[in-house]
């Protein structure tokens, strides 16, 4: 009685089962089989001329009574039904699964990989992978195999950017018909922000101390090891170290020790926020490359001061992110 | 495991070589057909495609092209005077084909030059429909669809295996495609005019007997009819199949006396005596009204009407092979002439050939009967050194003077029309019979084959009491041409006709068999799939018990019919292909999919013992099975234990197993 009345308030074409004909039916997961129902073909514009030659072929034949014509007609148009079959098979019961994605600056390209696999006997070929901003080609696929297909979308703008819903298709063998079908393995991947032009990085808050705001630590501020934390740039890990089997050691330099660098966004009052964050990404980027370490402060946002991989990405990542969900 | 970047798929030069090679393969039957210029110009175009291709060079620029493209249509429109009708239509065709090859660049090209050279094989059934090129048709098929397969694979693929998906393409449609034969519903044609020369490759007899016309057709092995007897067969001297009846003549030729829309067909008269001979006869078709019949025909096949000289003539011209029963009397005797009858019998030109008619003067004025008239002008051809020949020398004028008294060689028209002409000026009215005279026996299939080589002229004379009688005067100067028929082959120039030869030579016997065992196939083949239509579809039918159901009633079982076909297919494929692999891993994705019912997917990259952990953690009243299944499935896949004791229990085990 429940389910009838949950059954009730669904939309009529739902109740009815024929959201499957709606491509906006799209399976959605992690990983995503492509079954019968959700493979859709249609004829190529090849596949349309083909019906066409075969018209005129069936009008000769009728015309001239012509027994061969007739059977080369009907062996034709056996083969084109059969290719419909050949095409649905190409893409059917494949699984797709989310792999990873490689994160982009604005203007860039974001790499997508997925990851197909091909779990029964039959051999596959030619098979399109496409989202809306690009697309793959699978050529031969063993049976029994998985492939991984990289997806590259052009990262438009900072954020976080869905790899949307991916359209399975195929033509192969004969280019006749075209079956397709719908993934959407909920994959998403950062997009930073467009790093700004070169301007100096702003005054840290001890200028009190007479340090060079931008200075760079060279290698003669070397000041000792410390036990690596996670986090730590991989450039200043003490290899030798390592490769004598000692646990492994961060190298500290004297700029580790100097003032931290604040990266504001009340810094940049004369920019609009997006140029601003495409600055704040700008001084990250040169920071982190200078080995110093910073801090990020944003409306409503502060990451203390630290260096590495890991909080560079994070600071990126704050930024990628700002005010996301009001945009 | 490897990642691939998205690209395009050009047209790679091995899918442009296969194509070329199968356009080879195509075009060349067309060979016998087309002017020779064609045939070499298509073949270099082609060539140099390839050419083009191997080292790299640019196609011809559209202006190069475009004059090029309307210089060959000129050249077709020139040679055949027309662009329409089936050689023309075919050349041309073929030329465009050519042509196209310089622009083929791209994938669209190729789909659009496939297409035309599937095209191209229906064309080449309208010259043909030969049992080879059945045989033919499934090989240019299957290999423009291993072209069409190439094409679509991203990368290079060894030929062998496209083949084999084109092959397996092809044979899985074949069942389909008899189906769709057999019962497609067939309207009977045609839907529109037929080009003129749609039947110009047909033989036959012409409806006029100007000298030279037989005699051409007897260098023609092609088949005319034929004959199986129900009981006896015909003696070789009464095998005259009446044909065309000619009674109007210029002192030359003979023509038929009435056209067939104004003539009165009248019931003749006539009484018949001894054993009729029963048979039934297959006509090629020759684009013209007449059956043939032997003498004298006793019944009229339906759709046709017999005329007052006692020939056939069907109701419209044949244009397909046709089959009719017939029942002939070999004695008969016909009924009185009338006086209109006997003047159009009597008609001779004002004047011309004075010699002959002075002849024909002296003969009437030493008896007044017929019947040694006759024999006095038989016993003249026999005795004065009269030569039967097939290339007889030109006469310009005085047709008959200067065969009966000068040249003294003729083929049978000659004898037939000049002995008529005797007849007419001595008063006996007489007629011109055209047809054919003997026939081959094929043992194999218990038929008379009569080819065109056995068309004759005869003629037939009115006698009070008796009436129409055949004479053949051809048979008084070469009686073997009436007992063995003319050989197969060439006949020397301006020679005597060789007769075919006597049986008792083996070599001739053995290659007899040969002949007479594919006419006899090839006999079934015209009559059951080249000759299949709708009244054959609908005596098939009805022999299934569906007599009587419309044809729509028809199309739809055929929809239902191809409907299963083809979802028998599916599954069949389908099911194929699901239970890959071997046995355990069945049993055990089996198990998977059991489990996979209760919501509990196994996911690709998870492992057997992984997946059971996590099953058996959501499902603890389980537990026991997994773990179960999943251990002997291990062992069974990765370890070394007796399979066929474990094989058994996994299975009971998994069939147990209920989630």
């Amino acid at each position: 009685m429940k389910s009838a009345i949950a059954a009730f308030g669904q939309p009529l074409w739902i109740r009815l089962g024929l959201n499957r004909f709606f491509p906006h039916a799209v399976p959605r997961g992690q990983q995503v089989t492509l079954d019968r129902r959700r493979i859709y073909a249609l004829p190529t514009r090849y596949g349309i001329l083909f019906a066409v030659m075969l018209f005129v072929m069936l009008l000769g034949s009728i015309n001239y009574n012509n027994s061969l014509g007739f059977l080369l007609t009907f062996l034709l148009a056996s083969m084109g039904l059969l290719s419909i079959l050949y095409t649905y098979r190409n893409i059917a019961r494949l699984t797709l699964s989310g792999g990873r994605a490689v994160p982009a600056f604005a203007g860039g390209v974001v790499r997508f990989v997925v990851q197909v696999h091909n779990d029964d006997r039959l051999p596959r070929s030619a098979i399109q992978l496409a989202v809306k901003n690009g697309e793959a080609v699978l050529n031969d696929f063993a049976a029994q195999d998985t492939v991984l297909v990289e997806l590259r979308v052009p990262a438009l703008k900072r954020g976080r950017l869905a790899l949307g819903r991916i359209t399975v298709s195929t033509v192969f063998p004969l280019g006749l018909v075209r079956a397709w079908s719908y993934a959407d393995l909920e994959m998403h991947c950062l997009v930073y922000p467009q790093a700004g032009p070169y301007r100096p990085p702003p005054l840290t808050r001890r200028q009190d101390q007479g340090q060079h705001p931008g200075g760079n630590p060279g290698p003669d501020d070397f000041l000792g090891f410390r036990p690596y934390q996670a986090g730590d740039s991989i450039r200043h890990v003490h290899w030798k170290a390592l490769a004598r089997a000692l646990p492994m050691l961060t190298k500290q330099f004297a700029a580790s020790e100097s003032p931290e660098l604040w990266l504001e966004w009340s810094a940049l009052p004369a920019l609009d926020s997006e140029a601003r964050l495409r600055q704040l990404c700008r001084w990250v980027l040169d920071a982190h490359r200078g080995g110093r370490a910073y801090g990020l402060r944003l409306p409503g946002l502060e990451i203390a001061p630290n260096q590495g991989e890991g909080h560079q990405q994070r600071c990126l990542e704050a930024l990628a992110l700002y005010q996301e969900a009001r945009r | 495991m490897n990642t691939r970047a998205s690209s395009p798929t050009p047209l790679r030069n091995e899918t442009l070589f296969q194509l070329l090679a199968v356009l080879g393969l195509v075009v060349l039957p067309h060979a016998t057909h087309l002017p020779p210029w064609l045939t070499a110009l298509v073949f270099s175009l082609g060539a140099w495609r390839w050419v083009a291709a191997r080292q790299g060079l640019r196609l011809p620029v559209t202006w190069l092209r475009v004059p090029l493209t309307l210089l060959t249509l000129s050249a077709v429109f020139a040679h055949y005077g027309t662009l329409l009708g089936r050689d023309s239509g075919a050349a041309l065709l073929i030329a465009m084909l050519g042509l196209k090859l310089l622009e083929v660049r791209e994938t669209r090209d190729v789909y659009v030059v496939a297409f035309l050279g599937y095209f191209l094989i229906i064309i080449h059934f309208l010259f043909t429909q030969s049992m080879l090129m059945v045989a033919y048709m499934l090989v240019i098929v299957t290999l423009l669809t291993t072209v069409l397969i190439d094409l679509n694979r991203g990368r290079p693929t060894p030929l062998p295996v496209n083949l084999r998906l084109a092959g397996s393409l092809v044979g899985y449609a074949l069942p389909l495609t008899l189906v769709l034969f057999v019962l497609f519903p067939r309207i009977n044609g045609p839907l529109w005019g037929m080009p003129n020369d749609a039947y110009s490759g047909m033989t036959g007899l012409s409806d006029e007997m100007a000298p030279g016309r037989i005699s051409q057709l007897s260098l023609s092995d092609a088949v005319a009819f034929r004959a199986s007897f129900d009981d006896t067969l015909p003696l070789p001297q009464q095998r005259y199949w009446r044909g065309p009846v000619f009674t109007v003549t210029d002192g030359e030729g003979w023509r038929s006396g009435r056209r067939r829309d104004t003539a009165a067909i009248q019931s003749p008269s006539y009484r018949y005596f001894g054993k009729p001979l029963h048979y039934s006869v297959i006509v090629e078709p020759h684009n013209r009204a007449w059956l043939f019949a032997l003498d004298l025909p006793a019944s009229v096949p339906p759709a046709s009407q017999i005329t007052g000289d006692f020939q056939l003539l069907a109701n419209q011209p044949l244009r397909e092979r046709r089959r009719y029963d017939m029942t002939s009397y070999p004695d008969y005797r016909t009924g009185p002439l009338s006086d209109e009858e006997r003047q159009r019998n009597l008609q001779l030109p004002a004047a011309g050939n004075p010699r002959a008619r002075a002849l024909a003067a002296s003969w009437r004025r030493d008896t007044n009967s017929p019947l040694e008239i006759v024999q006095t002008a038989l016993r003249m051809y026999r005795e004065q050194h009269f030569v039967y020949t097939l290339s007889p020398p030109l006469i310009r004028e005085e047709f008959v003077d200067g065969f009966l008294f000068d040249t003294r060689k003729g083929f049978c028209e000659h004898y037939a029309g000049s002995f008529a002409f005797l007849m007419r000026a001595a008063g006996i009215p007489a007629r011109v019979v055209t047809g054919y005279q003997g026939g081959e026996l094929n043992e194999i299939g218990n038929y008379l084959i009569v080819r065109q080589r056995d068309a004759h002229a005869w003629t037939e004379v009115w006698q009070d009491g008796v009436g129409w009688s055949r004479v053949d005067p051809t048979a008084a100067v070469a009686p073997e041409r009436i007992e063995r028929g003319i050989a197969p082959g060439l006949q020397g120039e301006g020679t005597a006709v060789r007769f075919e030869w006597t049986r008792d030579q083996l070599f001739n016997q053995v290659w007899r068999g040969l002949r007479h065992g594919w006419d006899a196939l090839n006999t079934r083949w015209n009559q059951w799939v080249l000759g299949f239509d709708m009244q054959h579809q609908t005596q098939l039918l009805s022999r299934l018990s569906l007599a009587g159901f419309s044809w729509q009633t028809v199309a739809t079982a055929l929809m239902t019919l191809t409907g299963t076909v083809l979802a028998l297919l599916v599954l069949r494929r389908l099911d194929a292909e699901r239970r890959g692999g071997d046995p355990v891993t069945r049993l055990y994705q089996h198990f998977c999919k059991k489990l996979a019912r209760r919501g509990l997917h196994r996911t690709v990259n998870e492992g057997p013992d992984d997946f059971a952990q996590r099953v058996s953690r959501a499902r603890p009243d389980l537990a026991r099975q997994i773990r179960s299944i999943s251990a002997l499935y291990i062992a069974l896949r990765y370890g070394g234990h007796d399979p066929r004791l474990q094989l058994t229990r996994l299975r009971r085990e998994v069939r147990a197993f209920r989630p």
